[in-house]
């Protein structure tokens, strides 16, 4: 039995009930915005499991080798992804450079890599990013705020059942001598969709 | 985007995580922290000393050694610090908190489904219970 499901009046649930009933008729909180604040800080730090795979590629140009090659039996070295995506047979992992941006959608559904980038955003399984990933993509990047210049090649990558991709973003400017540890603190969870540059 | 305060990422007072995002493990424990949050943004509480009181509790569980029946949780330290933080900002005092809580697990049954889904039905019984305090 959890403490989710007591029903006395010493379940935490109730007792949380009753702070925010007596916080709201104070008039010392709002309650729709105690719920944009959770959200907010659900990611305040992003998938640390990519972005550890990241930042080791980073540093280590045969981690990077293998990892471009076949994703899974990479991201297993460093003790990731052995129960969280059983299923999935493949990750490829694309990698950003100067000529080419890669770009990560789901058009059927919302496949993603749970594995290494946790809960998918709710934007990415809208029917609106599902269908514009693909059909122009550049647009949609410059409404997110990313503007491509046009010599720079957009490859939108289309994930399924078997297959899930994920960007191997470029490594910032700036970032010479730092730790794999302090990578990994730079590296968000929309540059590994493929929506940011870092 | 700027979050009001940075979070512990290690240490004893670090919320749990998985794969980098919050792991709530029931919507309470979510509202719980949502309303810390929301508190310490608008400058009603001191992020510093609620963390100073979290610590504390934690502490003082360990050193309870509970029996093997009571499994750890973190938000539970986080809602005796948050209760603590009320009290003595003048917000929410004991009484009044332990008389609602009374009242709202005495519903009767049927009423307490905590899920997201009821949330709304769930918040405007709470508010009645607030107002019947009052008469």
């Amino acid at each position: 039995m959890t403490a989710d499901h007591q029903h006395g009046s010493d379940s935490p649930a109730t007792r949380t009930e009753a702070i925010e009933a007596l916080l709201v008729k104070k008039g010392l909180v709002q309650s729709a915005a105690v719920d944009a604040l959770v959200e907010r800080y659900e990611q305040d730090i992003g998938p640390l499991r990519g972005a550890r795979v990241v930042a080791q590629a980073w540093t280590d140009p045969a981690f990077r080798a293998r990892l471009l090659e076949d994703g899974m039996p990479a991201i297993r070295e460093l003790g990731f992804g052995d129960n969280t995506d059983a299923h999935v047979a493949r990750l490829v992992v694309k990698e950003n450079t100067e000529s080419v941006h890669n770009l990560i959608v789901c058009t059927l559904c919302s496949c993603y890599p749970w594995a290494v980038l946790g809960l998918p955003p709710a934007w990415y399984k809208s029917p609106a990013y599902r269908s514009r990933a693909v059909r122009e993509p550049r647009r949609l990047l410059g409404e997110l705020g990313l503007d491509l210049p046009a010599d720079v090649e957009v490859r939108v990558w289309d994930s399924s059942a078997e297959v899930r991709y994920m960007v191997l973003p470029q490594r910032p400017r700036g970032t010479v001598g730092l730790s794999v540890e302090e990578l990994t603190g730079l590296v968000t969870r929309d540059s590994m969709i493929g929506v940011e540059q870092l | 985007m700027t979050l009001p305060v940075r979070l512990d990422e290690d240490g004893a007072a670090a919320p749990p995580r998985e794969n980098g995002e919050l792991a709530f493990s029931a919507p309470w424990e979510s509202r719980l922290f949502g309303l810390t949050m929301a508190l310490v943004e608008a400058g009603r509480l001191d992020w510093e000393e609620f963390r100073g009181r979290l610590i504390v509790r934690i502490a003082a569980w360990e050193k309870r050694a509970p029996s093997a029946g009571e499994s750890w949780n973190y938000w539970q330290r986080w809602r005796e610090a948050f209760e603590d933080s009320l009290e003595a900002a003048g917000l929410v005092n004991q009484p009044e908190l332990d008389d609602l809580t009374r009242r709202l697990a005495a519903r009767p049954h049927g009423h307490d489904h905590h899920n997201d889904h009821h949330h709304h039905h769930h918040e405007e019984h709470a508010a009645h219970a607030v107002e019947e305090t009052d008469q």
